[in-house]
């Protein structure tokens, strides 16, 4: 299924729009003053929510094309990838900032006691790099470094569903259906690179 | 054991003599009602309202030092896993709650088994509101206006034998009406503990109200333990058993998670827990740019209850 340039504009921008209605919904609630008994709290759970969610989102392009054959979504990938760092920027910075006021020794002392805000940590320093190598530019100077980099976005999800699996106290409902839907992703590609592997040499790919 | 009073009031606090007067008048107008009226009306009509409102009470200077959280964040923001693990699922779920009649049976290490119904364990002491700090373990804090009576007054009532060395509260757990008990989240009914001397401390109360009124479903209605310098999980919900017993009970937290939760739970800046810091906390009601404030030893209680723990490792015993 190939679309025209013109349609692309469009879903390119439906798509902006759409994804960043989660902050648009948090500016509305904040202005009017409804962000419950712990605003803070909200803000940090909802950007971190949503960064994880957008992450997965953008996991799910290839298997969604080697299994219904959609292929469009490719078209909108580096977007939602952007979009889950965008997020996962607002979280630091609620953290950083209205959580804990740059106090980087209690910063400090929260992420090297508390294994959640480690990984949670580190995800966020490995999305950096990706998020500054997303550009056409950048893709076409690594060549093949380029695709070897961008697998650590796997680990980046392994690191932010613990980061989720762990914060959470007792009911792990949530984390555990990221989880999940993670393990789904992965197994559809390895599952079609078996197959691929495994189809005689001439035939089409 | 006396409490140092001085220490809790700061010179500022004490209350102008005209608002005294005032609210001598009050209570005199108060108990005349009473004299006629029953002490505490718990018909159906006002125990469905949950605004219903109290009357009676002792206005008390604990803590008049700090501003009180709303109304309106107490009684939405809380954690009551009975009614769902969301903190907003409490103040949903509980509507229906049925809280009248009420009993509470005493049982173990006491004289004879017995029970009482809240209308007559209500009898046991005048009623007294206390202004306490509240801290959760994970972190955040509110200041609320309970209503109640000393737990050692129901102590002294239900006479517990020398085998008494700790005090087993226990939740009510019903499937029909708490749709968190339908789900395994903790080992159900849930159960807390206290040591004696805990329970005996004159800081410790059982609450039926808050903010002049009954006590909504979702704090806990119509009876729960209120221990100001143990973590928020210590004081037990709608309870409708407190069982006398030698050995330290095993309560609901505890087996969740031995790690993470003790069953002493003192509220303490030095120990932290492994997923929240414990040296800072969120007072409720900040808004989005309040900083947070430091957490103090035994919630700032320590002048009151640090002598119960002395020569104890507090790490040890978290």
């Amino acid at each position: 299924m190939k679309i025209q340039k013109n349609k692309l504009h469009i879903i390119k921008s439906i798509f902006f729009v759409l994804l960043l209605t989660p902050l648009i919904r948090l500016i509305i609630l904040g202005i009017n003053d409804a962000l419950g008994a712990n605003p803070i709290e909200t803000v940090e759970r909802s950007t971190g929510y949503w960064a994880l969610f957008f992450l997965l989102i953008s996991l799910s392009i290839t298997p969604l094309r080697l299994t219904v054959k959609i292929s469009w979504p490719i078209h909108i990938r580096r977007m939602i990838g952007l979009y889950s760092f965008f997020y996962a920027c607002l979280h630091a910075v609620t953290y950083f900032w209205l959580d804990h006021w740059f106090d980087w020794q209690e910063i400090l002392n929260d992420i090297f006691k508390h294994p959640y805000v480690l990984v949670g940590f580190l995800s966020l320093l490995l999305l950096i790099p990706l998020a500054i190598t997303s550009t056409n530019k950048m893709m076409k100077a690594m060549g093949r470094w380029w695709k070897r980099l961008h697998c650590l976005v796997y680990f980046i999800a392994v690191l932010s569903i613990l980061h989720f699996l762990w914060l959470v106290k007792k009911d792990i409902t949530e984390p555990a259906l990221f989880a999940i839907i993670f393990a789904l992703l992965i197994s559809i590609r390895i599952f079609h690179k078996r197959i691929r592997l495994n189809a005689p040499k001439d035939s089409p790919r | 054991m006396k409490i140092n009073n001085s220490e809790i009031i700061p010179a500022s606090e004490i209350t102008p003599y005209e608002t005294y007067m005032g609210r001598r008048d009050f209570i005199r107008a108060a108990s005349a009602a009473l004299m006629t009226a029953p002490f505490l009306s718990f018909n159906s009509e006002v125990s469905a309202a949950t605004s219903a409102s109290l009357f009676g009470y002792t206005k008390s200077s604990y803590g008049a030092d700090e501003k009180l959280t709303s109304y309106n964040e107490v009684t939405n923001y809380n954690n009551y896993y009975e009614f769902g693990t969301s903190k907003s699922d409490p103040a949903l779920e509980s509507k229906d709650l049925e809280t009248h009649p009420w009993t509470v049976s005493i049982e173990g290490a006491v004289k004879k088994n017995k029970q009482i119904n809240l209308d007559d364990l209500l009898k046991l002491a005048p009623l007294e509101e206390r202004i306490y700090r509240m801290r959760c373990v994970e972190g955040w804090s509110m200041v609320i206006p309970w209503i109640g009576i000393p737990m050692s007054k129901l102590i002294q009532w239900a006479e517990p034998t020398s085998n008494a060395k700790f005090i087993e509260f226990v939740s009510l757990a019903d499937q029909s009406q708490m749709p968190g008990v339908r789900t395994n989240i903790l080992d159900w009914p849930y159960t807390e503990g206290l040591r004696m001397d805990e329970a005996m401390h004159p800081l410790t109360i059982l609450a039926v109200g808050l903010y002049g009124k009954l006590l909504p479903n979702q704090n806990g209605a119509p009876l729960r333990l209120v221990v100001p310098w143990k973590y928020g999980f210590k004081n037990a919900k709608s309870i409708v058993k407190i069982r006398f017993v030698e050995s330290m009970p095993k309560t609901s937290w505890v087996k969740a998670g031995p790690k993470e939760y003790g069953f002493y739970a003192n509220v303490n800046p030095m120990v932290d827990h492994p997923r929240w810091t414990q040296s800072t906390e969120r007072r409720i009601g900040g808004g989005l740019f309040t900083p947070r404030i430091k957490t103090k030893l035994f919630n700032g209680y320590a002048e009151q209850v640090a002598h119960m723990y002395t020569g104890m490792d507090l790490v040890k015993n978290f």
